[in-house]
């Protein structure tokens, strides 16, 4: 290689730290070194050997000034790039040291993470009550509100209001709690509820009402004399069965699922005429898809809105319930109504705080 | 009501292959079961030819081994106890394998010193009806050849519907109302056998009869068959159809009124005319008149009775059941049939009042035909003539008050506006006049006569269901109405669904109790039930504990020790005074006064929440120790509650009370605003004891609607400035309550105090002095403005701990 310095003839030995080999081997023994260190304490401590004050790559450095003035540029590119080797070294040495470092006081932390941190035991909400909240949830998102009543009831609400006079069969079909003031009875449905809402309301009304029902059964595996029911209430101008199948629809989907449908099979009910009973078809059935009887519903008897002080000619409307401990039973495979109704924790908290 | 296929089939041309069950389920009629009777009886039900038998002597009764062909290589050899028939005769024959109504096998076996291989059927043992006094003979004229399936030689060839009918629907309680039905459904002929012509009334009575209350019986109507033989039994078509419905056999002139009961649906009564002294006459009972009814019950009549009387006195409970002394016997041949029409709600309250749900008043209060008496009587006569040989001397009663049905107006729109379904006037004439109305048209309006046997068609909704069933429901679309924008949920209810699900999360789980308690759960005035399931708990619940720990116990029972539960509902707590309800009507919408006056009879039903629980919070694990549950849990839960229901902590006291049940020296009274609104601890040691409840068992209730409304929160001012905190240990006398001591340190540290925390309780006779116990408390100083210096903590520190040292003596502790 020819090279043409200005001040030739270039002398080497006079400044031999500058020596290319001498520098190389700074390079390799503070390589050599950082790889020995084993933490970075160790490794801290190597530090002003090789790129202190006194270490060889700083010592050469000190040397480029006596240099002629056409050696300077060279040797001082050279001294600086064993500088930066070395540099480069003790930071991925230092960077290595301390991920294994990480490493080390990770893996010493390690805990068993099966080990069960169960000390608050969790509590959960009755699916009834959670499923009376969501058929609640359902309709309040349609612009329903939820309208309630007293367990305890007028028999004048309970009965006579809803076109179910003293003397009519249907009063002796439904197994009445009666207390000892004649006039005041256990509320046998949450229809009572359709009477104090025309009566404080004025149409249009849109409600549900959800609620505990009493009648004199015995509690078995398919009966309980406390129960529950969702009833739901619409009366307005041009009310028709139409917007009552659209609206059982509507919610038999939201219940069960996009397949499910509804289907009437006419029926009796005082409080409604035309009356029908109703069955969902309910895809995802423990036994396999199937009707299931559901509920009952109807346009609201003109007797009754005349009773409750709305114009029947100007006015209709349509009531429909369903029982919410028979609807969870078929909905979740509930197959003894006691289950229900005693209170075992294990039963409720099966179903979280949702159903 | 059971009604066999056959039967129906006599008046309705139904199409082969119909599906009857699923179009009475489409008409309204429910279908309960459907019984193939050929079913019934499984294995081989054949025909046999009796060829041989010989008589079996040395047993009590006389027992016959015979030789039956029944078609196989050789004759079968049965034993039998019946004698009625002989050499030659058909009989029916369940071979080996068959298997009888009620589960009884048929097999081979040893009997009476021979085999038996089969058996040789009675009607009542194929369950065909209640014949046992033989087995069957098949008439020669039956065709049969032995090894036939025996089956429709024996009337097991029918299906029979079991159908449970409304109460509104009288006349579909009868084969002629479910015929009528299945003629809609099909678009098939209906020969109505309640129009067919019978003979009225004669100027000469069947018998002398007075109506003295024409109100409870506006119809009545009697004939007389005399000369009958009493020995005569009813035809098998009778016997068979009586017992598939259910009804007993009891006498050819009893069998034929329930016969027409269920054909026709009207109920009718047989007298012995014999047995009947001097004149009838029709009234209400005068009160506590005696009348001994055919079930042998001596009944003491109630002033609203209807009774049919003769000379003697009541004779018959008009239209519930006839008495001892005028019934038919084994021994009647002069036979007086009565077909009578009822008030429904006399019937309805007579049933009632004397516990007597029978056939006939099940019809009466849901509707009878007030036409058809004289029909019925005149299949009654004819029936009974032709089977039991009397004879009729053609007179005819007939007291006949009937108000004809009311016409109703209905514009020919309305079942379509209704329905959402645009009906044709022509449409909604047509099915009017398919269930029996009488429609005549003026402009856009119809004049709609219903038929006698649907007193049920009052007003035009009735008729606008009619429309609507009979063109189908299937038929109506679904269109979604769009209900105007709602408010969402009322404070209350969005309120308790915040309890509910704080105190899930905090552990407790929620249980719905039945609300009845006894005399010794509750400390007040409570509602009692005229009718309780127990004698034992004939109370609603003035409190949610006692039905709660009533749940908490069985959980405990079931090996869940360590249980804590909640429950959310309403308590029942009287009005003191209130009386009854004043009668209101429903003609007419009861005034804003009326509906207040009723509704303040009705007891005050406040939502109340609580929570209990027993053994462990948190159980002993891997981290260490368990922390049983007590009475601080408890308090905590009721504070969770206040919480939950949007109530800040410093609107809330807790201070000690003493309240049953809970323990004297551990219960706390929960106030908002200075306001009690539950308690909360753990239960009194008696009270756990008597209940058989665990020690320590804690429990809170509150009551919510007691709770003011939480209103708008308003937010607070968020200091980004450093705390200056401070702990400060206060030495006051044992009884002082630290709630007290935080409240002084509240008032006195001034507005620079962010929070407070107790989080320490020492007590040490040596250390601090007998009965003194050391509070310490966190303190968290802060300005919204600026970083405090130490000076200004210290001043709001010690200015703290100046009004509690003003208010209790409370000494800085190490000063």
């Amino acid at each position: 290689m020819a090279v043409t310095y200005r001040n030739d003839p270039y002398d080497p030995k006079q400044v031999a730290l500058l020596d290319p080999e001498a520098l190389g081997e700074a390079v390799a023994r503070a390589e050599e070194a950082f790889a020995a260190a084993g933490d970075p304490d160790a490794l801290a401590g190597l530090k002003h050997l090789h790129l202190g004050d006194r270490s060889p790559v700083s010592l050469a450095r000190r040397e480029i000034g006596a240099l002629p003035p056409a050696a300077k540029a060279d040797a001082g590119k050279r001294v600086n790039q064993a500088r930066a080797a070395i540099q480069a070294a003790f930071d991925a040495r230092a960077e290595e040291l301390e991920r294994l470092q990480a490493e080390r006081i990770l893996a010493e932390e390690r805990v068993d993470v099966t080990l069960p941190w169960d000390r608050r035991p969790r509590g959960a909400r009755h699916p009834l009550t959670t499923l009376m909240e969501r058929i609640g949830d359902l309709f309040v998102g349609m612009g329903y509100e939820i309208a309630e009543g007293p367990e305890l009831e007028l028999e004048w609400a309970n009965f006579d209001a809803l076109n179910i006079p003293p003397d009519h069969p249907a009063r002796g079909l439904m197994d009445t709690f009666h207390v000892r003031t004649p006039g005041l009875v256990l509320r046998t449905h949450t229809s009572p509820v359709q009477a104090r809402t025309m009566l404080t309301r004025q149409p249009p009304i849109y409600v549900v009402v959800p609620g505990r029902v009493y009648r004199t059964d015995e509690l078995d595996a398919t009966h309980t004399p406390v129960f529950h029911q969702v009833e739901g209430l619409v009366v307005d101008e041009g009310i028709t069965m139409a917007h009552l199948r659209g609206t059982l629809d509507h919610f038999a989907r939201a219940m069960f699922g996009a397949e499910a449908k509804t289907r009437w099979r006419p029926h009796y009910f005082p409080f409604t005429e035309p009356s029908a009973e109703f069955d969902v078809w309910f895809p995802q059935h423990r036994d396999g898809p199937q009707w299931v009887e559901w509920g009952g519903c109807g346009m609201v008897n003109p007797r009754v809105l005349r009773a409750c002080g709305i114009d029947p000619d100007r006015y209709s409307g349509f009531a429909f319930g369903m029982g919410v401990e028979r609807t969870l039973m078929f909905r979740h495979g509930v197959s003894d109504m006691r289950d229900m109704v005693e209170g075992d924790v294990r039963f409720t908290r099966a179903f979280g705080m949702a159903v | 009501m059971r009604i066999p296929l056959s039967w129906l089939r006599e008046y309705v041309d139904l199409p082969p292959g119909a599906d009857v069950a699923e179009a009475l389920v489409g008409l309204g009629i429910e279908v309960d079961a459907v019984v193939d009777q050929a079913a019934t009886v499984t294995g081989d039900l054949v025909v046999g030819r009796v060829a041989e038998i010989e008589e079996l002597t040395g047993f009590k009764k006389p027992i016959r081994f015979c030789l039956v062909d029944v078609g196989r290589e050789r004759p079968q050899e049965i034993v039998c106890g019946a004698s009625n028939f002989a050499p030659g005769d058909l009989v029916a024959v369940i071979l080996p394998g068959g298997v009888l109504p009620g589960g009884f096998e048929i097999g081979a076996r040893k009997t009476y010193g021979r085999m038996s291989a089969g058996m040789i059927v009675s009607a009542r043992e194929i369950g065909v009806s209640d014949e046992h006094a033989g087995i069957i003979v098949l008439p020669p004229s039956s065709g049969a050849r032995p090894g036939e399936d025996a089956r429709p030689y024996v009337g097991l060839d029918d299906v029979v519907f079991e159908l449970e009918i409304t109460p509104d629907r009288g006349y579909a309680m009868s084969v002629r109302g479910i015929a009528r039905e299945l003629s809609h459904a099909f678009a098939v002929p209906f020969r109505d056998p309640g129009l067919a012509p019978a003979p009225g009334a004669t100027a000469e009575p069947a018998y002398p009869v007075v109506v003295e209350d024409p109100v409870g019986c506006d119809r009545f109507a009697a004939r007389a068959v005399r000369g009958v033989d009493p020995a005569a039994p009813a035809p098998e078509f009778i016997r068979r159809r009586l017992t598939t419905a259910g009804i007993r056999t009891l006498g050819l002139a009893v069998d034929i009124t329930n016969y027409l009961m269920l054909e026709l649906g009207q109920p009718m009564h047989a007298f012995d005319l014999a047995r009947v002294r001097g004149p009838l006459v029709v009234r209400r009972a005068t009160p506590g008149e005696k009348l001994t009814t055919l079930d042998g019950v001596a009944r003491v009549l109630d002033a609203e009775d209807m009774v049919i009387c003769d000379e003697t006195g009541p004779i018959s409970l008009a239209a519930v059941m006839g008495g001892e002394s005028s019934e038919v016997r084994p021994d009647t041949v002069d036979v007086l049939f009565e077909a009578a029409h009822w008030d429904p709600v006399m019937v309805s309250r007579t049933a009632r009042r004397h516990k007597l749900f029978s056939e006939a008043a099940k019809r009466w209060e849901r509707g009878v035909d007030p036409a058809v008496a004289l029909v019925a009587l005149d299949r009654a006569v004819a029936l009974l003539v032709e089977y039991g040989g009397g004879a009729t001397d053609g007179t005819v009663l007939d007291i006949d008050h009937v108000v004809p049905p009311r016409p109703l107006t209905i514009d020919a729109a309305l079942p379509g506006r209704r329905a959402g379904v645009p009906y044709t006037a022509a449409r909604v004439v047509e099915t009017l006049t398919a269930v029996g109305c009488q429609v005549s048209t003026s402009d856009s309006e119809l004049v709609v006569t219903p038929p006698t046997w649907r007193p049920d068609l009052t007003d035009p909704a009735d008729l606008v269901e009619e429309v609507i069933r009979l063109d189908g429901y299937d038929k109506v679309p679904s269109v979604l109405p769009v209900a105007p924008p709602g408010n969402g949920l009322t404070a209350a209810q969005r309120r308790r669904r915040a309890v509910a699900t704080a105190l899930a999360e905090n552990g407790y789980v929620e249980v719905l109790s039945y609300p009845f308690v006894g005399a010794s759960a509750v400390d007040g005035p409570a509602v009692r039930l005229a009718n309780p399931l127990s004698d034992e708990e004939p109370l609603l619940r003035t409190s949610l504990l006692p039905p709660l720990l009533g749940t908490l116990k069985r959980n405990i029972g079931r090996g869940h020790r360590d249980t804590a539960l909640y429950e959310m509902g309403t308590v029942f707590l009287p009005r003191p005074g209130a009386g009854s309800p004043p009668e209101m009507g429903v003609e007419r919408r009861p005034s804003d006064e009326e509906f207040a006056a009723a509704d303040a009879t009705v007891p005050h039903q406040p939502w109340h929440a609580a929570a209990v629980l027993a053994g462990e919070v948190e159980p002993a694990g891997w981290w260490g120790a368990g922390r049983a549950a007590g009475w601080a849990d408890a308090i905590e839960a009721a504070r969770i509650t206040v919480a939950a229901a949007g109530i800040p902590a410093d609107r809330v006291t807790v201070e000690a009370a003493e309240r049953a049940p809970w323990h004297p020296g551990r219960c706390a009274a929960i106030a908002v605003d200075g306001v009690t609104v539950g308690h909360a601890g753990e239960l009194h040691p008696s009270v756990l004891a008597a209940l058989e409840l665990p020690r320590r068992t804690s429990a809170m209730e509150l009551d919510l609607d007691a709770l003011p409304e939480a209103g708008v929160a308003p937010a607070p001012r968020v200091s980004g400035f450093p705390p200056a905190l401070i702990d400060v240990a206060l030495v006051v006398d044992g009884s002082v309550p630290a709630a007290d001591v935080q409240a002084a340190l509240v008032a006195g540290a001034g507005d620079l105090l962010e929070s407070v925390r107790l989080f320490d309780v020492y007590t040490s006779a040596q250390q601090l002095g007998e009965g003194r116990k050391s509070l310490a408390y966190k303190l968290t100083f802060r300005a919204p403005d600026r970083t405090l210096t130490v000076e200004e903590a210290v001043a709001a520190r010690d200015a703290a701990v100046a009004e509690a040292a003003t208010r209790f003596g409370a000494v800085l502790r190490g000063a």
